[in-house]
């Protein structure tokens, strides 16, 4: 925080513009996209800002010193790598006096945070315990107030909002919200206002925004949610307005209220016995010694891995480039879960190429399904698509599940249900307990979409509000050149080109937003894959692109699908568009698919303690699949969870190198792209979306209290719209234990082939993505082609860096992969 | 007889596989769930055998005598159980759904931290049930209830380095000992008209119940009114309603099993257990009706503006739980037994699924959602209908109530001794029981009119000394040494009023002085290790000495009676020895060991539950508080390099 512009006096719409923007962002369940969930911070340096979050908030951003010190010793800190980077931070002369400071440093003594101090006086000096009598009450009315579906009594009153429905509810009921003269005479004004409550409640301006820091801090889930409702109601399919402002008068309210109730209407206001500055809360905190250590652990644990990776790829033989056609091309979306799906369809059918682009193939749309009444956002959640496709189905029948009837809650139905649909839960339990299979229940990446159906994909002259029905032909050759050029196909296609979307299935699993494509926005990749695919078929189309250059021949024709990354399967679209030819080959290509499949989910099991090795890939793979519908199961796949890595590069650079599924992987040919235009797309995307889940990963990883949402087991899904722990906790944020509990927290190393002069140039003109790289909240690496040197950026330039590791060679992958269960090393392999 | 064979099979597996699970280290989680797994398995298929011989014999009911644990002249404390097809229907679902769960868990809580913990809780747990369910006298029943009640607190404060789940579970766990005082009193009562430990095969015989109510009326109503206590405590009902949602923070499948179907049932359970005993009190069973009435209206408009999963189910369970007390009040027992079933596997089942609520009910609105329409009413159909779904969403009051009625009045007794000190306590009371017991072993006779009066005022200090206990918050030790205090005071005020034999002296208070010094000895070495042993907010230190909380938890239990330490047996014998017109000294001895309980469970929970490095800033001394707020604003000299990088 800029202190400068602290230094007057706060009004108080600056410090609610403050504390929202402090607050987590994370909106309803079913709309869940990663992102950086320190993002407040992101103006600073990643250190600075790790310690500020921790000395405001109280927000862990590192492991423990103990943590830290084991690494070192199971050797995942490297020595000569920790040397290194004590040296490139103290100069020689003091960096052996540092390595050993480092090493036997103690435990860190935690201070406790500001946030949260201020308030405390009330429980310390005046001996009442606020949260604990305000709380459960106040969250149960917010859930009241926007619950999506769960309650059967919806909310009683129809209001503008959610001050007025309360107003509302104090005026026209027997039960009152309030118990004292006071809170009831100041609701009743329609001219109150937060200043008024303040002054009863602090009474000192200057306190006022440290106050209410405090204060919605002590429920960041709720404050949170009710933030980002207000910026995005359409996040509630069944609309309540409601406005942060609200929420903080409602509470102040309950606060004086339960404060009258203790002391009478005559009690000191705690900022005039406590007084406080609103300033200091965002003092710049000073980085100290043991900060430092911190961050040089932190650092040498991101750079044992990274200097592996840069040495594997500096360690891949160049191959002379064929000129022949590949048998098929494939894309996929950038998504680590691909990169190896890719390495074995890459082993298993030599001849194909793949390539990798943000699954939404450049075509951003709404969506709306057959007898859908709402239309669902299916691009990168930052862009606000002009357009919609509906689809138009025969029947898609919605399957019902008796047991969330709410009949069964009532007094005489639920007497009924109980001796009936009771016995047919026993016999539905036994049977998923034992034979689990797929259900009403689960969310299934394959019904996002009837492949049957067909979709408004052209555009004729229709529109829906502001949305325009379908492409014009114009528009859909823009987005396919752009998809094309950004991967640097633009000659050589093979007949057969796959859009490869993909998406994932669970069962109890309220986080399942987070585990289809991010590129998206949380939705399987389905619909892009197949109208991409129909736009590039689209003989109009290829003629324009054929007069700015790219030349497809008739023959070629692509193929939309969905990669179901949970079982492992594949769903291919429109195949009654491919000719007699290409459809004998995609048959082919199909049982190639299906091995890389078998493989990859062979790859895939190794992470799940739970699942038996010793049986055939055929049987693993049946495993796989069937943790997507068994209840019991709490990781139906482990998701993002290894992410550490973003290569955009082409796909020759890193051949042959076992990367663990650890990378996004962009594909980008910088001979086609010389200007650095396509570069430019590719790192606006990929710093955010894969920034953004990375750090999303790192903070959930590194503070599952307060920055994550702790273990899933205990969760209460409340209103449709979060996850509470029981029946009276806040919401909860981030990501749960199970999705982080394997993850190794290191940030993002972005690798880009290019030369560093384009690149820097590409920072220059797009401030929002230096900001990624300048501040440290993703690593950056260049290489360069011709000389294939690596070019680390370091404050503000490129600085040449050459890598320590030795990598391996190894013969047979899977028989490696049977026997170990964590993290592996990056590795040279030239079979499966 | 095979039957009873199976019948001791059915304690007899559970705990085999309670103390295996003990045994096996952490470490060795497929073992673990294994045990689990094959302990509620074996069960189960000794159930299905069970049935089968049973319905060979005819489905009679069968009672086996286990063996007495203690007699003398005019007691007897007998272990015995007792099989009938209410048992049979309880235990069969019990074991069905334990051995699903145990299943599930298995691969739910795989690499959860406490997986031990939760499969030794469930077996327990399990334990416990069985013993209740099959359990063939009170004295049995009361073993298997207390093991339900201590089971329960562990499973609720699972995640026992959070807040909210340790502070449910404590409340969970009064509300229980609340429903134990029908307990205790019911079995003293009972003792006295029965002039034994009566079965419940002999409560089934309508002519013997007919026979020793006649001319009792009076101490038949309270022998029923204090089960019923007991019975609405377990099952949450009115006015008790306000703990079961709370107790849904441990993982679902605990929540599921115990909260949704096995745990809730069990005052239904004990209900029809003693239906012959009540069966002709009429008023008795309106009562029980309108309890149940009165639960099932209130829980179900709750559960109509529950707007989360767990909760939802949580009152729907209980709004059909009501509806059985209704039913058992109507004598309609095979009903009731259907009415079980159906609801326990009904909300287990929806509880393991809640998770998907989400997706299932956002396609549902997103496919088929129409706006509601509302119509705008004013008058008063619109104020009830809003007072109404206000006055649910606040519970309807009814924990604030439990609080005015019962916990505020006790601690606000307590604070009246709020002048006590550690020295003080042991300057007034220790000569002054000395005093008392040297008066008494010497023999000095005490003026009648005086003497009267002394048993009910040594039981009031003892009371006091646990009420003191409850609301001391500035020292750990001082609350234990009263509640050690409160065992010697009660002993003395029996004593004065009917000599008991020192052999029973003995049993009673061997148990408090071995876990009491136990106890005090773990507060000691706590206190100097860490240098603080108040009370005032939780401290966690299970995380860095687990051994020693489970130590300490085993001194709790000790002390506060559990069936585990001799003043167990002690604290029946005891209660023999209070005259059966003697109410207020009855009411005084069960209050004082319902207290007992809570403080007990309470300081384990302050000392060794919380979170393990306590954020909570509010929980620190005021001067602690400007102290750590100095730190934070003083600039500590720079590290070299600082912002270096």
């Amino acid at each position: 925080m800029n202190q400068s512009k602290h230094s007057h006096a706060y009004d108080l719409d600056e410090i609610l513009h403050e504390i929202r923007h402090y607050l987590p962002s994370q909106a309803p369940l079913k709309d869940f996209v990663h992102h950086n969930t320190l993002h407040a911070f992101q103006h600073l340096p990643f250190h600075q800002a790790l310690k500020q979050a921790n000395s405001q908030f109280g927000f862990k951003g590192y492991l423990s010193i103990a943590e830290y010190q084991t690494l070192y010793r199971e050797k995942k800190i490297k020595g000569e790598i920790l040397q290194q980077v004590v040296q490139n931070h103290f100069g020689e002369n003091e960096a052996n006096h540092w390595a050993v400071k480092i090493l036997d440093s103690p435990a860190i003594q935690q201070t406790y945070p500001k946030v949260g101090s201020f308030r405390a006086h009330w429980k310390v000096d005046y001996h009442i315990n606020l949260d604990k009598s305000i709380h459960p009450f106040l969250f149960r009315l917010l859930a009241a107030y926007l619950d999506q579906g769960i309650s059967i009594w919806s909310f009683p009153v129809e209001s503008t909002g959610f001050l007025d429905a309360i107003r509302q509810i104090n005026q026209a009921s027997y039960s009152s919200i309030f118990k004292g003269k006071r809170a009831k005479k100041l609701i009743a004004n329609p001219k109150l206002n937060l200043t008024q409550l303040l002054e009863i409640l602090v009474g000192r301006e200057e306190a006022y925004g440290w106050y209410l820091f405090d204060q919605q801090f002590a429920h960041p889930g709720w404050s949170g949610m009710v933030s980002v409702l207000e910026d995005q109601p359409s996040s509630l399919l069944d609309r309540r307005p409601i406005k942060f402002e609200d929420l903080l008068i409602f509470e102040c309210l309950l606060e004086i209220d339960a404060l009258d109730q203790k002391f009478g209407e005559n009690w000191i206001p705690i900022g005039v016995r406590f007084p406080h500055e609103t300033s200091q809360l965002f003092e710049t905190s000073l980085i100290e010694e043991q900060d430092l250590i911190l961050q040089c652990f932190q650092e040498a644990y991101e750079w044992s891995y990274y200097d592996e990776v840069l040495a594997g790829i500096s360690h891949v033989k160049p191959v002379a480039e064929s000129k022949e056609i590949p048998s098929f091309q494939a894309m996929f979306c950038i998504d680590d879960r691909e990169c190896s799906m890719r390495r074995y369809l890459e082993f298993i059918a030599p001849t194909c190429a793949t390539f990798g682009t943000p699954g939404f193939f450049s075509v951003e749309f709404y969506f709306q399904p057959e007898f859908g009444k709402f239309h669902t956002k299916v691009c990168p959640a930052p862009v606000f698509p002009k357009y919609l496709i509906k689809e138009t189905a025969s029947h898609k029948k919605l399957q019902k599940d008796v047991h969330f009837n709410q009949n069964s809650h009532s007094l005489v139905r639920g007497w009924v249900s109980a001796q009936t649909i009771g016995f047919w839960s026993a016999l539905n339990l036994v049977k998923n307990i034992f034979s689990p299979s797929s259900s009403a229940l689960e969310v299934s990446s394959f019904k996002h979409m009837d492949p049957n159906g067909s979709l408004t994909i052209e555009h004729k002259g229709e529109f829906e509000g502001e949305l325009q029905i379908g492409f014009k032909i114009e528009e859909m050759a823009d987005r396919i050149e752009s998809l094309l050029r950004s991967i640097g196909l633009i000659s050589g296609f093979s007949p057969l080109v796959y859009l490869i979307g993909h998406g994932a299935s669970s069962i109890n699993n309220t986080h399942y937003a987070g585990y289809d494509c991010g590129a998206c926005c949380g939705r399987p990749g389905s619909v892009n894959a197949r109208v991409a695919a129909h736009m590039a078929n689209d003989s109009r189309v290829r003629e324009i692109l054929a007069s700015r250059g790219i030349e497809i021949p008739v023959s070629a024709q692509f193929v939309g699908a969905l990669h179901d990354t949970t079982k492992d399967e594949i769903e291919y679209y429109d195949l009654e568009v491919l000719s007699e030819a290409n459809l004998r080959s995609h048959h082919k290509n199909v049982g190639l698919f299906a091995e890389a499949l078998d493989a990859n989910s062979m790859e895939r099991s190794r992470r799940f303690a739970t699942l038996s090795k010793a049986q055939s890939v055929g049987s693993i793979h049946a495993a796989v699949k069937k943790r997507a519908f068994s209840l019991f199961e709490p990781r139906p796949e482990y998701n993002h969870a290894t992410n550490s890595l973003c290569i955009v590069s082409r796909k020759s650079t890193i051949k042959g190198l076992f990367l663990d599924r650890r990378a996004f992987l962009n594909s980008y040919d910088y001979r086609k792209d010389p200007a650095g235009k396509a570069l430019t797309k590719i790192l606006g995307a990929a710093a955010p979306v894969c920034g953004g889940i990375n750090l999303e990963y790192y903070f959930s990883r590194m503070d599952n209290d307060h920055l994550g949402a702790g273990t899933k087991l205990p969760h209460n899904v409340v209103g449709l719209i979060g996850v509470a722990n029981g029946a009276d906790g806040d919401l909860r944020t981030g990501l749960p234990y199970q999705m982080v509990e394997i993850h190794d927290p290191i940030r993002l190393m972005l690798i880009v082939e290019h030369f560093p002069e384009v690149v820097m140039e590409v920072f220059l003109a797009n401030p929002a993505t230096y900001e990624w790289v300048k501040n440290y909240w993703v690593h950056f690496v260049v290489i360069e082609p011709v000389t294939k040197q690596f070019l680390h950026y370091k404050d503000g330039e490129f600085v040449n860096y050459k890598p320590l590791s030795s990598i391996d060679h190894i013969d047979h992958l899977q028989d490696k992969l049977k026997d170990e269960a964590g993290n592996m090393p990056v590795y040279l392999i030239d079979s499966i | 007889m095979e039957l009873t064979f199976f019948i001791q099979l059915m304690i007899g597996i559970p705990l085999v596989g309670f103390v295996l699970s003990l045994i096996i280290p952490e470490s060795r989680e497929n073992l673990l769930s294994k045990v689990a797994f094959y302990t509620a398995g074996l069960n189960l298929i000794s159930i299905l055998v069970l049935l089968v011989l049973w319905a060979v014999e005819g489905f009679g009911a069968v009672n086996v005598k286990e063996f007495v644990l203690y007699r003398n002249p005019n007691f007897e404390f007998l272990i015995d159980f007792f099989f009938d097809r209410v048992g049979a229907v309880y235990v069969t679902v019990g074991a069905l759904l334990t051995f699903l769960i145990t299943f599930y868990s298995r691969y739910y809580l795989h690499r959860e931290p406490g997986y031990k913990r939760f499969f030794n809780t469930v077996l327990f747990f399990y334990l416990g049930f069985n013993i209740t369910v099959l359990a063939g006298n009170f004295e049995t029943l009361f073993i298997g209830w207390e093991v339900l009640g201590i089971s329960s607190f562990l499973l609720i404060a699972f995640y026992r380095n959070n807040y909210l789940p340790t502070r449910n579970a404590i409340r969970v766990f009064s509300i229980y000992r609340i429903g134990d005082v029908g307990m205790i009193l019911a079995m003293w009562a009972s003792h006295h008209l029965w002039h034994e430990n009566v079965t419940f095969h002999k409560l089934g015989n309508a002519e013997l119940v007919h026979e020793h109510l006649l001319g009792h009326s009076g101490i038949g109503l309270f022998i029923s009114l204090m089960l019923l206590l007991a019975a609405a405590a377990k099952s949450a009902q009115f006015p008790f309603s306000s703990w079961l949602p709370r107790a849904m923070e441990g993982p679902t499948p605990s929540s599921a099993i115990f909260y949704g179907s096995l745990s809730v049932h069990l005052g239904v359970f004990l209900l029809l257990r003693t239906f012959p005993f009540w069966e002709n009190q009429i008023g008795v069973r309106i009562i029980i009706g309108l309890i149940g009435l009165t639960t099932a209206v209130l829980s179900t408009m709750i559960a109509r503006v529950q707007t989360s999963v767990k909760t939802q189910i949580g009152y729907a369970s209980l709004t059909q739980i009501g509806i059985m007390f209704i039913e058992v009040a109507l004598g309609l027992e095979t009903l009731v037994l259907i009415h079980f079933a159906g609801n326990a596997f009904l909300r287990t089942y929806q509880l393991l699924v809640s998770p998907s609520i989400v997706s299932y009910l956002i396609r549902e609105q997103f496919y088929g959602f129409e706006p509601k329409l509302k119509s705008v009413k004013t008058g008063l159909a619109s104020r009830l209908i809003i007072s109404c779904y206000i006055w649910s969403l606040k519970e309807w009051n009814l924990d604030l109530l439990m609080n005015r009625l019962v916990f505020r009045p006790l601690k606000n007794l307590g604070h009246r001794l709020d002048f006590l000190t550690y020295k003080t306590v042991l300057l007034y009371f220790i000569p002054t029981y000395v005093l008392g017991l040297s008066l008494l072993v010497a023999g000095i006779k005490i003026p009648d009119s005086v003497r009267v009066y002394l048993p009910v005022i040594f039981g009031f200090v003892a009371l006091m000394m646990v009420l003191k206990a409850f609301s001391e918050r500035g020292s750990a030790r001082l609350s234990w040494i009263l509640l050690i205090l409160n065992h010697f005071w009660m002993v003395l005020a029996i004593a004065e009023n009917e000599l008991f034999a020192w052999p029973q002296v003995a049993i009673y208070l061997s148990g408090v002085i071995f876990f009491g010094i136990s106890g005090l000895l773990i507060i000691d070495w706590l206190k100097r290790l860490t240098g603080q042993h108040g009370l005032h907010h939780y401290k966690g230190y299970v995380t860095k000495y687990p051994l020693v909380a489970f130590l300490f938890l085993l001194s709790a239990l000790g002390l506060m009676g559990f069936p585990l330490s001799p003043t167990f047996l002690g604290e029946d014998l005891l209660f023999s020895h209070i005259h059966e017109d003697q109410f207020l000294l009855a009411g005084i001895a069960a209050l004082t060991f319902v207290m007992e309980g809570i403080v007990t469970i309470r300081i384990f929970a302050r000392l060794f539950m919380g979170a393990t490095v306590d954020r909570e800033i509010s929980s620190l001394s005021s001067d602690d508080l400007a102290l750590s707020k100095k730190n934070q604003f003083i600039k500590r000299p720079l590290a070299a390099k600082a912002n270096s990088y």
